[in-house]
């Protein structure tokens, strides 16, 4: 599974605090924590809060340079923010993301193509989020073929069938989990599915237990990859379990402590 | 038609064993092993930046368990095992396999001294770099190997071997006296990575630990040998740490146990000669262990080694790359 750790957002109050003093150790901190728990990619987000995006991005982007080469998903929905972000992590990037819509695909995926960056692809266009499998699937291919058209490999592309939180729109959960089935039988080798996993709980009380159960669900679908909170070790723990019992990994008795 | 290519997500860890005089050693060479990032001998696929070597076996007692064919061009060296392991030097060894079987209580039963003597009498006779492991006993080996490592102690030797019931004492020493360590498991890929997660739980690093995954000769399950390793090879280039190891295996000691390779002439006219025989059936061990992802083997008959030697060049040099 890739592990794409979720927590430096502005979002957070402790990042949103960070960036308002421009303290680079939280920031840092957070980098390294998150790649110790078992993340192999760090989202950078700046939240909706700064005045200045792309500066914050570049600011946050350098900051976590400094201490790791690890990939970077730099998240944002402004075009300019992006290419900032990309420009500064120079190496190893993840644009996060662009969307079906036409006009975004055709700024950003000649983006993905020219910085050799991987793209996530969220399943929704100025219609906005879809809530059946269908739909889902349909603009899923609309990304794949978008993407095939202007010379981004397949292997570069990361779709997200956007999961909705379970207490807004409760149908939806799990025709999210056949839209994860179905877009893994969209072409051969199979996309690969990400998923923002703590949108599914947002609001909720039981955040981690959602989350995990979830994750165990959609890992059965196909799931390849998520962006979460490795530092919950409960999603974690059900993460490597779920990967042993879909013979992902080899068991042994102390999987857990490896 | 293009070649379909498997893409694979990581490699080997690297091994270094053997301190040449720069690094603290007395060793002229030093071997490494390791670091393929796709299954053995793919060259159109990946890379496999270190060819496979092979280490010579040599024991702290007369191989009195040892056919005649293999034991007798040893005869006029095995009851000194530093003159035994020159003359592996000079077959062409590019490792010393130092096994303590003389140690065993049920053997000479030699105390921990004499067996950090039979160690420093080696490093002094050869150049090449040295794995050393117990007798097998557990008590027995936590009783020697702190002596036989401290006795190497700055060589960086391979020290054997550390299993899931007894990996405490010989990692402790490891670290203390910067040598890798042999992880053994019993033709179990689960208990293998089990051992892997013990020994780092003691915060012994993953890059200087070995598998030994314990495989038979050629007759005795070998196939089901092979299965394990390309398995826990998979699992390696997959991103598992807890397999990402070099692999050591011991074709001279499985073949020569096996009947076809012990039985003599007079026994058995129509298997014809033993040596040749017991040549072949190490040989051929050796090669399919080869093919799975060994990375050291451990050998006996000198001729065994010069042809293992000979196919492992022709897998490494330039035109086998390009097959």
């Amino acid at each position: 599974m890739l592990i794409i750790g979720e927590r430096i957002n502005g979002l957070f109050n402790d990042v949103a605090d960070a960036i308002k003093k421009k303290d680079k150790k939280v920031i840092q901190d957070l980098a390294l924590k998150q790649l110790k728990a078992g993340a192999q990619m760090l989202d950078v987000n700046t939240g909706p809060s700064t005045m200045n995006p792309q500066e914050t991005m570049v600011w946050l982007v350098e900051s976590v340079r400094e201490v790791t080469d690890a990939a970077l998903v730099i998240d944002s929905p402004k075009v300019t923010v992006l290419e900032a972000g990309i420009a500064a992590a120079k190496d190893k990037t993840v644009i996060n993301s662009t969307t079906a819509q036409q006009d975004k695909l055709d700024k950003i995926v000649p983006l993905a193509v020219k910085y050799n960056s991987l793209l996530i692809g969220l399943t929704m266009n100025e219609k906005g989020i879809p809530s059946d499998m269908a739909t889902k699937s349909e603009l899923a291919l609309v990304i794949i073929a978008a993407c095939m058209e202007k010379g981004l490999p397949q292997d570069n592309l990361l779709l997200d069938p956007l999961i909705l939180p379970v207490n807004v729109t409760q149908a939806q959960v799990k025709e999210t989990l056949e839209a994860i089935k179905m877009i893994k039988t969209l072409s051969t080798p199979a996309p690969q599915v990400i998923l923002g996993l703590s949108n599914v709980s947002q609001g909720t009380k039981n955040r981690s237990l959602i989350n995990a159960v979830y994750l165990a669900m959609a890992m059965a679908c196909g799931l390849d990859g998520a962006i979460l909170d490795p530092m919950d070790k409960e999603v974690m723990n059900i993460m490597y379990t779920a990967e042993i019992l879909l013979n992902k990994t080899i068991y042994c008795d102390s999987y857990l402590r490896a | 038609m293009e070649l379909v290519k498997e893409k694979w997500v990581s490699k080997v860890n690297i091994l270094s064993i053997g301190a040449t005089g720069e690094e603290g050693g007395t060793r002229k060479t030093k071997v490494q092993v390791g670091g393929e990032d796709t299954l053995p001998f793919l060259h159109f696929e990946g890379k496999m930046p270190h060819r496979p070597v092979i280490a010579c076996e040599v024991l702290d007692m007369v191989p009195e368990n040892w056919p005649q064919a293999v034991a007798k061009p040893y005869s006029d060296v095995y009851r000194d095992p530093a003159k035994w392991a020159k003359k592996c030097e000079t077959q062409g060894a590019d490792l010393i396999c130092l096994t303590f079987t003389g140690a065993h209580p049920d053997n000479n039963n030699s105390s921990a001294a004499d067996c950090a003597k039979v160690v420093r009498n080696i490093l002094a006779a050869t150049t090449v770099p040295l794995i050393v492991i117990g007798c097998g006993n557990d008590d027995k080996d936590n009783e020697i190997i702190p002596a036989i490592s401290e006795a190497a102690k700055g060589e960086n030797v391979l020290l054997g071997k550390a299993t899931q019931d007894n990996y405490k004492t010989i990692v402790a020493c490891a670290s203390a006296d910067g040598h890798a360590v042999i992880a053994e498991s019993p033709i179990d890929i689960n208990i293998a990575k089990q051992v892997n997660v013990l020994i780092s739980d003691l915060s012994f690093a993953l890059d200087r630990i070995v598998i030994d995954p314990t495989t038979g000769g050629l007759g005795y399950g070998l196939e089901y040998c092979y299965s394990i390793m390309e398995r826990a090879r998979i699992g390696a280039l997959g991103a598992d740490k807890m397999l990402a190891m070099p692999f050591i295996v011991f074709p001279g000691q499985e073949a020569w146990r096996s009947k076809e390779a012990r039985i003599t002439k007079e026994e058995m006219p129509q298997w014809g000669d033993e040596e040749k025989r017991g040549i072949v059936w190490e040989l051929t061990t050796a090669l399919s262990l080869l093919l799975a992802g060994a990375d050291i083997l451990v050998m006996r008959h000198a001729q065994a080694i010069a042809n293992l030697k000979k196919v492992i060049n022709a897998l490494m040099n330039e035109e086998g790359k390009k097959c």
